[in-house]
């Protein structure tokens, strides 16, 4: 696609695609390259990296192979990550469109339970509604979702009131089309632009979301995920700075892929939209 | 005779592979005013732009600019003034009008705020701006196209320039507003003597007023010549064109009939 | 009066900082089948809000509107959606008039998919043969409207606005933002489609010498209303009204005379 080499051509959008490549390849290929359980013992304890070629990146305190956590780590924090950021801009995306459309007092009612989503700190509210329901993924996902959806709604609403005044949907009403084919026809496609760039940035935040969430000890306490690492390497980080160091870069780059990846996005996008 | 106000000698501007303008050669008199005329792509505006310093970065200039009479390149504001094409664009929104024109001349006429303001106030009556004392706490939202085009002009003239370059000026206003315009733009240019470009695609409306005209096609120069003489005997058959597809209410229509 | 429309005692009034504004103060007006009635006036005397009142892209405050016989203000969700078959319109901006991301032949399918004009195989012989009415190449059909000049946008916006074979057309300063030289040929065009189809045209500008030349009638506006109408050529050339006047006086004459 066009936006695809657009893309490829900022260094922004080079180095993330990169990055979110490499880290896509590492949760896909976790098995072939760490076959088993990553939370199995694998070796003695706390062996330090490349001392056992088998063992590439050492042990932890019990013995778990950190390289197979970090693998296995980077499929969670990826599809925790997109799973909430996808719920996240489809809710706001249906509750914006949904404002924008209807005006009057929907408009009003929806608006007032984004701003109250908005005013609680996203990752508070995870954590509340982890706290009470329980620590499966599906939960943490939408704990997640909950905490960022009011964002895309926003701006998807003020986008959808924008161009609900351009000629073309005047156009679009003139030769009668539907008030559905108008909304999904017309409207949304012109609007996704704005919204789409911002998903790369929720992506990042839900990834450092989930890994707080494990870090405190309310993730799923049995998937390999990089915040537990972290919480778990606190006990020896004077002795085996490496168990915290590893995933707590991992997860820097993983952030640092998706918010290059967003700007080049939003670059590629602004070619593609652009003046004429 | 003298040496001309500004000239253009060999004048190429390029966007990546696409020429703007090519090989342009013309002189601008001191004190005179000089009609651009273009259609679209005709790169009138990019001439407009270069002369004013306000191309994108990316655009590629060969040729030379030279302003004997300044001798140096221009200082926007001081040596030339500029109207856009859409006043309601040009202005800032959220500054009243007052202070945009004040701004003007107190940069360049070194006056301090008080002052500026008065100055203003002179303006914006010159201009023909209805109550102008209280319109200086206006915002431009609140009002007219035409209004906002005058305020345009009165900020371009501020600082009392040399060179007023009109671009498009007229083109995003009623046709009554237009001549309006006009009228105020070949008053306020005979007044202070200064030199006019006036870059239009409406012949007809530029011929009314101006003393030359420049006609310009895909980037080039076709022909320039006193109005009459260009209008009566064009020497291109582009410059015929332009004329003849020129209508007014004396052009015969295209119904004949009459319906009942 | 037996026409496509009669519209009568039509007000729309707007608040302002306060201020009640008549966009229309009790407007009516006629057109009759195959004719073209010229609506002049400066900005702001209401002639846009006219054009949106009549499309139904918003609503009068007072008055009636008859189409084609019946009560158009009366109609409502998938009745008037079927009857706007009938009438259409044309935009000012060739660029702002189309979705940035349509292609001439999603744009002219649309018209055509929505009224059943023409099914599925059939459509796009019918998309090539509006194509060639307005005088495009059927090549355009899969390029993008954006890619286009905007002398072929506005063949593209006459193309979509008589797929469905309406009974009157309202043009919305339909040719003010083209070049001169394309004017005339786009004015021509609509001349033609006339005369072929048997349209009515609402012509709507603040430009006299271009209603001049296209319309039979010409109706002028001044602050919301209609304060002068009759044939075109005596209302360029006898105005009753100052609303008149100042439009003639303003209209740029090309002196081709030599010095």
């Amino acid at each position: 696609m066009r936006l695809l080499r657009h893309l490829i051509r900022t260094p922004e959008g080079a180095i993330g695609l990169v990055i979110l490549t490499a880290l896509l390849a590492a949760g896909l290929l976790a098995p072939v390259i760490s076959p088993g359980d990553p939370l199995r013992i694998a070796g003695r304890a706390l062996l330090s990296p490349f001392a056992d070629p088998s063992l590439p990146l050492g042990t932890d305190r019990l013995g778990r192979d950190v390289l197979a956590g970090l693998l296995y780590g980077a499929r969670t924090s990826l599809a925790v990550g997109i799973a909430a950021a996808l719920s996240a801009m489809l809710l706001g995306l249906f509750v914006g469109m949904a404002a924008g459309f209807a005006g009057g007092a929907i408009d009003e009612a929806l608006m007032r339970v984004v701003d109250a989503f908005q005013i609680v700190p996203g990752f508070l509210l995870a954590l509340a509604f982890v706290s009470i329901i329980g620590v499966s993924t599906p939960v943490v996902v939408f704990a997640i979702a909950l905490g960022t959806w009011a964002d895309p709604a926003r701006l998807t609403r003020a986008q959808v009131l924008s161009i609900r005044e351009r000629d073309y949907v005047a156009a679009a009403r003139v030769i009668g089309m539907h008030p559905a084919g108008i909304a999904f026809k017309e409207i949304l496609p012109n609007a996704l632009p704005p919204v789409l760039a911002l998903s790369a940035t929720i992506v990042a935040g839900a990834i450092l979301t989930e890994a707080a969430l494990s870090f405190l000890g309310l993730g799923n306490p049995n998937l390999a995920t990089w915040g537990s690492m972290i919480a778990e390497g606190r006990s020896v980080l004077r002795s085996a700075a490496y168990l915290s160091v590893l995933p707590g870069l991992a997860l820097a780059i993983t952030v640092l892929g998706v918010h290059l990846f967003s700007e080049g996005l939003t670059r590629a996008l602004g070619h593609e939209g652009g003046s004429r | 005779m003298s040496p001309p106000f500004c000239s253009v000698r060999n004048l190429s501007v390029r966007y990546g592979l696409e020429a703007a303008l090519k090989s342009v050669d013309l002189d601008i008199v001191r004190g005179e005013r000089l009609a651009i005329i273009g259609e679209s792509g005709s790169g009138k505006s990019t001439l407009a732009r270069t002369l004013a310093g306000l191309l994108a970065e990316r655009a590629r200039i060969e040729g030379e600019i030279t302003w004997p009479a300044l001798g140096q390149a221009p200082l926007p504001g001081r040596d030339f003034g500029f109207v856009f094409q859409d006043p309601g664009t040009s202005l800032n929104p959220v500054l009243t009008i007052g202070e945009q024109v004040a701004e003007v001349a107190r940069r360049h006429l070194r006056l301090d705020w008080p002052q500026a303001y008065v100055h203003a106030v002179e303006l914006l009556d010159r201009v023909r701006i209805p109550q102008p004392a209280s319109a200086m706490r206006a915002f431009p939202h609140q009002l007219s196209g035409g209004q906002r085009q005058r305020v345009a002009i009165a900020a371009a003239i501020a600082a009392k320039p040399a060179l007023l370059i009109a671009d498009e000026a007229t083109s995003a206003l009623d046709v009554v507003v237009q001549a309006e315009i006009v009228r105020l733009l070949d008053g306020l240019v005979r007044e202070e003597g200064m030199t006019l470009l006036f870059i239009t695609h409406d012949i007809a409306l530029a011929s009314g007023f101006v003393d030359r005209l420049a006609v310009f096609r895909k980037g080039e120069l076709v022909e320039a010549g006193p109005v009459r003489s260009v209008l009566s005997s064009p020497a291109e058959s582009y410059t015929a064109a332009l004329i003849a597809s020129h209508r007014d209410l004396s052009t015969k229509p295209l119904i004949t009939e009459v319906v009942s | 009066m037996n026409g496509p429309l009669t519209v009568d005692a039509l007000s729309k009034a707007y608040s302002s900082s306060g201020r009640r504004v008549a966009a229309l103060d009790n407007v009516s007006l006629t057109i009759t089948a195959g004719e073209t009635l010229g609506l002049v006036g400066a900005s702001g005397s209401g002639k846009s809000t006219l054009s949106r009142v009549l499309l139904r892209l918003l609503e009068p405050d007072a008055g009636s509107i008859r189409f084609e016989g019946e009560d158009w203000l009366a109609l409502r969700g998938v009745d008037l959606r079927r009857r706007r078959a009938h009438m259409q319109m044309v935009f000012q901006d060739p660029l702002g008039a189309f979705n940035p991301l349509a292609s001439v032949a999603s744009v002219l399918d649309d018209p055509l998919r929505i009224h059943d004009i023409a099914d599925r195989k059939q459509r796009p012989a019918e998309i090539a043969a509006l194509l060639v009415r307005v005088g495009l190449p059927t090549a355009l059909a899969s390029r993008p409207v954006r890619t286009l000049s905007g002398g072929q946008r506005q063949r593209i916006a006459i193309a979509r606005a008589i797929a469905t074979r309406p009974a009157l057309l309202v043009l919305d300063e339909a040719v003010s933002a083209l070049d001169v030289t394309v004017r005339g040929r786009i004015l021509e065009l609509l001349v033609e489609l006339q005369r072929e189809r048997g349209l009515a045209y609402l012509f709507i500008s603040h430009d006299l010498a271009v209603v001049r030349a296209i319309s039979h009638r010409i109706a002028v506006m001044d602050a919301g209303r209609i304060v002068e109408e009759g044939p075109a050529a005596d209302v360029v050339t006898a105005p009753r009204s100052d609303a008149a006047r100042r439009l003639i006086a303003a209209v740029p004459r090309l002196v081709t005379e030599p010095a």
